[in-house]
């Protein structure tokens, strides 16, 4: 497949873009990519080679002014840790984050790049015994519940009827908090 | 910082041993070196951590650190395939510390961790393999490759970064998120159980397809380590690989899998340099070196014949 810009070397990077349902794909060499990095033609706002890769990442641009990405450029601004300062920008820079807030600071923006690392965003694993009780029995609750559905499947009644009793104790001891 | 380095002193740790507190700033680089080669303190917190402690049980099976990348990181090691026991007692001294500290968690996040790769359980689940079969019948190189494609990675000896030193792999969980820490051990468990296999097999073969050339490897390395003068790093831990083979292949039977695994610690650079007292060349590492191997091999052989 020829570049779609040049139309002379090889297409190498292959993208397909899909805003509100409308598809549009991509193929262009590497070095159209390189020197029309600001815009491929087709995209209304300029899709730039470094917004492709940073935005697979989910990044914001640094700075803001220079060569800012789509869907940033209308925000017009960084975001940045209330706690300790850092920057959405420096973050994805530095690959750590600055304080335990930038976590719930930078929000469902994190939601990607933990898909990305460890194909899930949300934690199923060990709580904290005594900051996480209520979430210990949160999460209990959940799995007896789990558990109940197999029971019945399997039409364990007697188990199935244990579970739903335990359930409902847990339940009101959330409720009491 | 104070409260974590103090939770020995209330007594807390006692049902788990006993445990001595030390700051990084009162020990020497070299020192702290040697704490590294002992995988009691990650090259992290040796090199980089301002301010930073090691909470040392007496039996060096666990080690805490303060101040590394987060601010506590808890280390349990142990011999075998014992990944769930190492875990059921990481566990439990995480619940000590969380006695007395406010971990940063989140309920959708779980711990939330300085690096974005660890949030979630935190754990690290890792075992170290001696794959020789594998190497040597060129396998390793697509185990390894499949590995990483289920959610693990495969680093060298001293962890991140560092190269598989005498056919020494260590495998680990990259996945903290999502998963509980009971699925990530039994995914690694039953990954490295596979390895096993394969390198049990891959030891068979070579025994049946070509014994004299293994016997001369293994022989010939043995000879080497008892003979040399001049042994540097890489090569000592190839040939203690070799040996180490032999003597679980049967081929080798008067030096311990122990002691092979007493040398490979004991010839790293910063313990030589500790045995010695002084800081040494290269070269005057690599004569060390050899004389301590030779030291090692003749003394065992002495004792057997006694």
């Amino acid at each position: 497949m020829l570049c779609q810009e040049c139309g002379k070397r090889p297409a190498s990077l292959h993208f397909t873009k899909i805003v509100g349902g409308e598809k549009t794909e991509f193929h262009i060499c590497e070095s159209c990519a390189r020197e029309k990095g600001e815009g491929i033609p087709g995209t209304t706002n300029g899709f730039s080679i470094h917004s492709l890769l940073s935005g697979l990442l989910d990044f914001e641009p640094s700075g803001g002014a220079s060569g800012a990405g789509p869907g940033y450029q209308a925000k017009g601004q960084t975001i940045r840790c209330d706690n300790c300062g850092l920057t959405y920008a420096q973050f994805s820079k530095m690959g750590r984050f600055g304080c335990s807030k930038c976590y719930s600071q930078f929000g469902d923006k994190l939601d990607p790049i933990l898909k990305r690392v460890h194909g899930n965003a949300v934690h199923v694993g060990k709580v904290p015994k005594r900051s996480g009780t209520r979430i210990k029995l949160k999460r209990e609750i959940e799995s007896l519940r789990r558990e109940l559905h197999e029971r019945i499947e399997r039409e364990e009644f007697e188990n199935a009827a244990q579970i739903r009793d335990r359930i409902r104790e847990l339940e009101r001891s959330v409720a009491e908090g | 910082m104070e409260r974590l380095t103090a939770v020995p002193e209330t007594g807390r740790l006692n049902a788990v041993g006993k445990f001595e507190t030390i700051r990084l700033s009162d020990l020497s680089e070299l020192e702290r070196r040697v704490l590294v080669e002992k995988h009691l303190i990650s090259p992290n917190l040796a090199n980089e951590s301002r301010g930073g402690a090691v909470i040392l049980s007496d039996n060096e099976s666990v080690s805490i650190m303060v101040n590394e990348e987060d601010h506590l990181r808890i280390q349990c090691l142990y011999p075998g395939f014992q990944i769930s026991e190492a875990w059921e007692l990481a566990s439990r001294i995480d619940d000590i510390f969380e006695e007395v500290a406010d971990y940063a968690f989140d309920e959708r996040r779980g711990f939330l961790t300085s690096c974005p790769t660890n949030v979630g359980t935190g754990i690290r689940a890792s075992v170290m393999m001696h794959l020789p079969g594998l190497v040597l019948t060129q396998q390793i190189n697509r185990i390894l490759s499949a590995i990483t494609q289920v959610g693990l990675a495969v680093r060298g000896i001293y962890g991140e970064g560092s190269e598989a030193l005498g056919n020494l792999f260590q495998i680990s969980n990259q996945i903290t998120l999502g998963q509980s820490e009971g699925e990530i051990i039994e995914n690694l468990h039953s990954v490295a159980k596979q390895i096993i296999d394969h390198e049990r097999a891959a030891r068979e073969r070579m025994v049946h397809e070509s014994r004299i050339r293994l016997e001369d490897r293994v022989f010939r390395s043995y000879g080497i380590l008892s003979h040399a003068s001049i042994m540097d790093s890489k090569e000592s831990a190839q040939r203690l690989s070799d040996v180490r083979l032999g003597i679980d292949l049967g081929l080798i039977q008067d030096v311990t899998p122990r002691m092979m695994n007493e040398l490979l610690v004991l010839t790293q650079p910063g313990f030589l340099q500790q045995n010695s007292g002084e800081k040494l060349s290269a070269e005057q590492r690599d004569i060390r070196r050899a004389e301590l191997i030779r030291q090692h091999l003749h003394r065992k052989s002495d004792h057997g014949g006694v």
